[in-house]
């Protein structure tokens, strides 16, 4: 019989996985955008040892702490790609390889290493922990008679989401511009680089928020698919994103349905469940596009006849 | 697992050389197959790797392996063994189906072909994941064990699995070889060799086969994760040492055997560490190493060609403004102080002083009371840029119709790379003109000797 209790806590599971795919909807619309969906994929990886080592200097795993060690390696590893790329004249993709394989080795590494010291396993990293979510909560005050004010990874969420939404409606002009006519935007006296890094630091902040609930690969399904999806939709970047966000709420309601009844992983089920989607959106894409070739083709023979 | 602290312990160092001599005496037979293993895996991948990155796809192999996955699963949920034919048959079967729909997207939708990439690796990649919890959320026997084909553990293989690897890992070789002048020719020039009725879409379907092969024999070993890096850092590494393929190919596959022979003995000294993370770290090293000091493209290299070049550029350019000075005085004297000369050339007096200490060391300077004179190699050295800078003034204004102001920021740049025989040519071209676009004299080839 599923009680009261367990209501919340699958309340809390469920929101925190919509904002997290809520916000690296909005994250990955610009990443396909811009044609750097590799990035996002190396970022996600590289934020594994950013948080190890944050965790290990530190001590501990405050929010702050995380976030910060987190947008330091994410930025690194953009930055480390694009002068690997100029300086050995690499091919980009294999600069970003050579990178994020590094970075993330490292961390996998640590991660064994101390594994009797940090709350982090090698299994995790994979799949995050969502259903542990509700477990970890902030407390306000003191440890014992403190308000208890919720999940820990819900507030980082949370927090980060703000953040995205917030920079994307403020800068969203500029944004437009940097991404869709780079030229126009350096004569027009955008700085492109601070723009570029600072998508990237939208990228790292959205990873490291999401590494709690969906690990550290998972995020790469969220980032990129939802925003595909609505990319072979969207006629306007404002459509485009509010099209990616209502993908990835379908992928975590379906996702979640899904591991439900299978009883199998919540992150994984909802990546999957995006990529469904994807494929249905094609698939009804290539439906139209076939029975418009009939209709075309009947059309024609038609007029031959005529 | 073993933490930080108990690795610091003498008698463990000990235990682990003990280990390490046990390795390489071979008596251990699973340890020698394991390295065997290993040795021709990290020689086949970066072979095969090679191509890959040749062609521009550097990362295929990263989707591949992620895309194997689902496969491995669904084959063992169905089969319910873990035989070694039947994990690399699923893996085979669901890397291929990756790869077409890599190549399928870009194609037949406005999905842009690194989008195409990121989409197939994650979304297989979370199937896959989602079936093994599936398993392992179900009671099959020897279900545990699977998720170390995530990150790869060398210690857990079975000999069963080496066979195979040997196996595959020959074919792989075996069919490079083969066809090396073929797949050579599609890397370098696919539209030629199309021209040349080579079968192109025929080779690059076997190549991508071999692609899949390495990657699915290789997740026992490397892990799914991280067998991106053993396809393309060995190659990347070995591109600093040599433009030769043939070259390329073996020192990519020496770099590749070394590193994956070093994870696999770390995961034989301590088998609770995934061999994938150490296989991507030495490959790394390697690269990092080849990256600064390889002797022809090393940025240690090209930062001391660099350097050479800057002060060459700045000797010369202080020889042809003591030059101008000369001329400007009619040839009448010849010593000019450092006010003179920054005067006419913008340059910083802390460069200007050290240049002109190095231009007294070659004997092309001499310093003279409070000034500094050319001496007589200097003056002919001087001779010779100035002549080859409006040679090359004239060159342009007659041929390219630039304004004068124009040919002179080029010819400042040409002064210093013309050489003997490009200076012919321009002679040869121009026909005995006598003096640059400014109107100022070209001197001749030997003024000195007429003076």
């Amino acid at each position: 019989m599923p009680s009261i209790e367990n209501w919340i806590l699958d309340l809390w599971i469920i929101a925190t996985a919509s904002l997290v795919a809520a916000s690296c909807a909005m994250v990955g619309v610009f990443l396909i955008l811009r044609r750097q969906a590799l990035m996002g994929d190396a970022i996600s990886h590289s934020v594994l040892l950013g948080i190890v080592l944050a965790y290990l200097l530190a001590g501990t795993n405050t929010l702050w702490v995380m976030l910060t060690g987190a947008v330091i390696i994410g930025l690194l590893t953009a930055w480390l790609s694009e002068s690997l790329h100029k300086l050995s004249r690499l091919q980009s993709d294999a600069s970003i390889g050579i990178v994020f394989t590094l970075f993330f080795s490292i961390g996998v590494i640590l991660v064994s290493l101390y594994t009797g010291h940090i709350d982090l396993d090698q299994e995790c990293v994979l799949y995050g922990e969502i259903a542990f979510v509700p477990f970890d909560t902030v407390i306000w005050g003191d440890m014992e008679t403190g308000t208890d004010l919720g999940p820990r990874a819900f507030w980082l969420i949370l927090i980060v989401f703000t953040l995205v939404a917030l920079s994307i409606a403020i800068g969203f002009e500029r944004l437009k511009t940097v991404t869709f006519h780079p030229s126009l935007a350096v004569s027009l006296g955008i700085n492109i680089t601070f723009w570029h890094y600072f998508l990237m630091t939208l990228v790292s902040m959205t990873t490291v928020a999401s590494f709690d609930a969906v690990g550290a690969i998972l995020v790469v399904a969220l980032l990129i698919i939802p925003a595909s999806s609505a990319y072979l939709l969207a006629t306007s970047l404002k459509r485009m994103l509010w099209l990616a966000i209502a993908y990835s709420q379908g992928s975590v309601w379906i996702g979640y349905a899904l591991s439900y009844w299978l009883d199998s992983s919540i992150a994984a089920s909802i990546a999957v469940s995006a990529g469904a989607l994807l494929a249905l959106t094609l698939m009804v894409i290539q439906i139209r596009k076939w029975i418009q070739q009939q209709h075309y083709a009947k059309q024609l023979q038609s007029g031959e006849s005529a | 697992m073993q933490g930080f602290e108990v690795y610091s312990d003498a008698s463990l160092w000990q235990q682990t050389l003990e280990q390490l001599a046990l390795f390489w005496s071979f008596e251990d037979v699973n340890a020698t197959w394991v390295l065997v293993g290993s040795l021709l895996l990290g020689m086949s991948a970066s072979v095969i790797g090679a191509f890959a990155f040749l062609r521009k796809r550097s990362l295929l192999g990263d989707a591949l392996a992620h895309a194997a996955l689902p496969g491995v699963m669904m084959a063992f949920l169905l089969s319910g063994s873990r035989d070694a034919e039947v994990i690399f048959g699923g893996a085979l079967l669901s890397s291929l189906l990756g790869f077409w729909i890599i190549d399928w997207l870009p194609k037949n939708t406005k999905i842009k072909p690194d989008a195409a990439l990121a989409i197939t690796l994650s979304f297989m990649f979370a199937l896959g994941l989602m079936l093994l919890s599936l398993i392992q959320s179900t009671d099959m026997p020897n279900k545990s064990g699977l998720d170390k084909l995530l990150f790869g553990q060398a210690a857990a293989i079975t000999s069963e699995d080496i066979q195979l690897l040997v196996y595959v890992t020959s074919a792989v070789l075996i069919t490079v070889i083969l066809f090396f002048d073929k797949f050579r020719l599609i890397a370098f020039n696919r539209l030629y060799a199309q021209t040349l009725g080579v079968s192109v879409r025929f080779y690059e379907f076997l190549l991508a086969l071999m692609i899949v092969l390495s990657v699915v024999v290789g997740l026992q070993l490397v892990g799914v994760v991280l067998m991106a890096a053993i396809l393309l850092t060995p190659i990347a590494a070995a591109r600093f040492w040599s433009h030769q393929l043939s070259y390329l190919l073996l020192l990519a596959g020496i770099f590749g055997a070394l590193s994956a022979s070093i994870g696999a003995q770390i995961s034989y000294i301590a088998p609770a560490m995934p061999t994938g993370p150490w296989i991507v770290v030495s490959l790394s090293l390697v690269f990092f190493i080849s990256f600064l000091v390889a002797p022809q493209n090393g940025l240690i290299k090209r930062y001391l060609d660099y350097r050479r070049l800057r002060h060459r550029v700045a000797q010369e350019n202080i020889l042809r403004t003591l030059h101008k000075l000369l001329e400007r005085n009619h040839f009448k004297r010849n010593d000019f102080t450092v006010a003179q000369i920054t005067a006419l050339r913008n340059i910083q007096i802390q460069t200007l002083k050290q240049t002109l200490k190095q231009l007294q060391k070659q004997g092309l300077v001499r310093e003279l009371g409070g000034g500094f004179a050319l001496s007589e190699a200097g003056l002919r050295r001087a001779i010779e840029l100035t002549r080859r800078h409006r040679l090359w003034e004239s060159y342009l204004s007659q041929h390219a119709d630039l304004t004068s102001e124009q040919v002179h920021q080029q010819a400042e740049h040409m002064e210093h790379i013309l050489n003997q025989e490009h200076e012919e040519q321009i002679v040869a071209e121009l026909m005995q003109r006598l003096s640059d676009p400014h109107g100022q004299p070209i001197p001749p080839k030997n003024t000195l000797e007429e003076q």
